[in-house]
């Protein structure tokens, strides 16, 4: 019973939901919408949880370990000022506001200057990957050369010429690889799912 | 005895190469160049979609990414906006991701303000809403089910240009600037389900998988990073963000080139010292 509900459950909502997008009927859309405003509810009912576990780490860091201190109280501060100041829905749609500014000023350029640092890492990766051990690697190299080629301007013909082998890379081998990854990956999406609605893979159950 | 030279060359301190890093992206700051830029297939299709625009016509921007990615994506929305607002076709933003709407809100309203145009009435602004794959579904019911309200709190039926729009076959296509999954979404659920033509802007790291898509025709056209974002710039006749962004990855990428070929002079000259495979 404690099982066999659970999997009924989740057989009957994974067919209707299922045949729900062939259907081009009102009732099949108002039950898409219904449906789907159950997700939502389930995410709004996660977030306290989420906020929570957050706050529980953050402060018994902060309390117990000198070292994560100041890391832990920067974390419950900045979290503390942007939950308070975005209380009023005025604070988004009004320029210059609190909330605004501290987007503005500390959340577009600390998200910016993290997503930068990227550069450090990939030229410091590509001194050490990009080296010709075996002939893959080597056609790896070669291929990450010539597509990298493309940002620097070139004298013609060579410009044109690194340009459509680059449009080639991208539209031939980029594109098979891609597409198979893709139809390996959609294939199985569709076998995970088929095994949890006919009640084969039970893991969401916990425990197995 | 002294390390041979190319072992220096295979072990270069990586704080080196930071700080070969850092010089690549200071000298063009110092010492500003410009870089030409050839225009591809999939950024002249998306330029031709919206030029062949009729007045009155609407298009949906989608603004689904963050600031981590704003200055390969930002420059696009800039350019597409003017574009759109030059051809008077109407524009519905939305924003599938949480710290999009900040930034959206920013661009329409400077580009609208800087065009003479008017909120309501030739934009408008829905905002966002969490799980990008149910609300381009809702989205694809009506506009009306994901968004009842804009941005700024007005009810979507109270919005003069939104009264003969109610979902994707009341608008031309959709252009999605994503620096993340919510333009497999576009395609899986805006395109694939209702239909509605889509075209993509999306971060250079990202561009190589929507490759796929352009050839099967479920996007129309694509914009590849900060060079996609700089050719479509050269399109419109504007050096923008972009335009001026292409220096920088000129030599940061150059740079990239040169310790690759450093490090394999290195790997070459010790497999023959050695006289090994490996």
């Amino acid at each position: 019973m404690k099982k066999s509900i659970p999997i009924l459950i989740v057989f009957i909502t994974g067919i209707v939901m299922v045949m729900q997008y062939f259907v081009p009927h009102a009732a099949s859309e108002f039950l898409f919408t219904y449906a789907n405003d159950f997700v939502i509810v389930i995410g709004i009912l996660a977030l306290p949880l989420g906020i929570f576990s957050l706050m529980r780490g953050t402060v018994k860091k902060a309390i117990k370990d000198p070292k994560e201190r100041f890391y832990a109280l920067a974390t419950i501060i900045g979290f503390l000022v942007m939950v308070l100041s975005g209380l009023q829905r005025s604070q988004f749609t009004t320029p210059g506001t609190l909330l605004q500014n501290l987007f503005n000023y500390i959340m577009i350029p600390c998200q910016a200057t993290i997503f930068s640092m990227l550069a450090f890492y990939i030229a410091s990766a590509a001194y050490r990957a990009f080296r010709i051990r075996t002939l893959l690697a080597s056609v790896l190299l070669v291929t990450a050369f010539i597509v990298m080629m493309r940002i620097i301007p070139l004298p013609e013909p060579l410009s044109s010429w690194n340009s459509s082998l680059v449009q080639w890379i991208l539209a031939v081998p980029n594109m098979a690889a891609k597409r198979a990854i893709i139809i390996g990956v959609g294939l199985g999406a569709i076998s995970y799912s088929m095994k949890i609605i006919l009640g084969i893979e039970r893991g969401y159950m916990g425990g197995e | 005895m002294s390390t041979p030279w190319y072992d220096k060359l295979l072990n270069i301190d990586r704080r080196w190469i930071y700080l070969l890093m850092a010089v690549a992206v200071i000298i063009p700051a110092i010492w500003p160049f410009t870089v030409p830029v050839g225009i591809s297939g999939e950024v002249r299709a998306v330029y031709n979609f919206v030029e062949d625009l009729e007045p009155g016509e609407v298009i949906v921007l989608a603004i689904d990414y963050d600031p981590s990615t704003l200055a390969e994506l930002h420059p696009m929305a800039e350019g597409l906006l003017n574009q759109a607002f030059e051809k008077d076709a109407r524009i519905i933003v939305v924003s599938l991701s949480q710290f999009g709407p900040a930034m959206a809100d920013e661009i329409i309203t400077r580009v609208a303000t800087s065009q003479g145009k008017e909120h309501g009435r030739d934009y408008t602004f829905l905002g966002y809403k969490p799980y990008p794959a149910i609300t381009i579904l809702a989205m694809g019911t009506d506009f009306r089910v994901p968004f009842p309200t804009d941005y700024y709190g007005t009810p979507v039926d109270e919005i003069p240009m939104m009264q003969d729009l109610h979902n994707f076959s009341d608008v031309e296509c959709v252009i999605a600037l994503a620096g993340g999954s919510a333009a497999d979404m576009w395609i899986q659920y805006g395109n694939a389900k209702y239909g509605v033509p889509v075209a993509l802007g999306v971060t250079g790291v990202m561009a190589s998988d929507y490759y796929p898509y352009l050839q099967s025709r479920q996007i129309f056209g694509l914009l590849p990073g900060v060079k996609g974002a700089a050719e479509y710039e050269n399109l419109l006749g504007n050096i923008g963000e972009a335009s001026r962004g292409m220096p920088y990855q000129v030599t940061s990428h150059l740079l990239i080139i040169i310790v690759m070929i450093i490090a394999n002079i290195g790997y070459i000259a010790r497999r023959r010292a050695i006289g090994t495979v490996r």
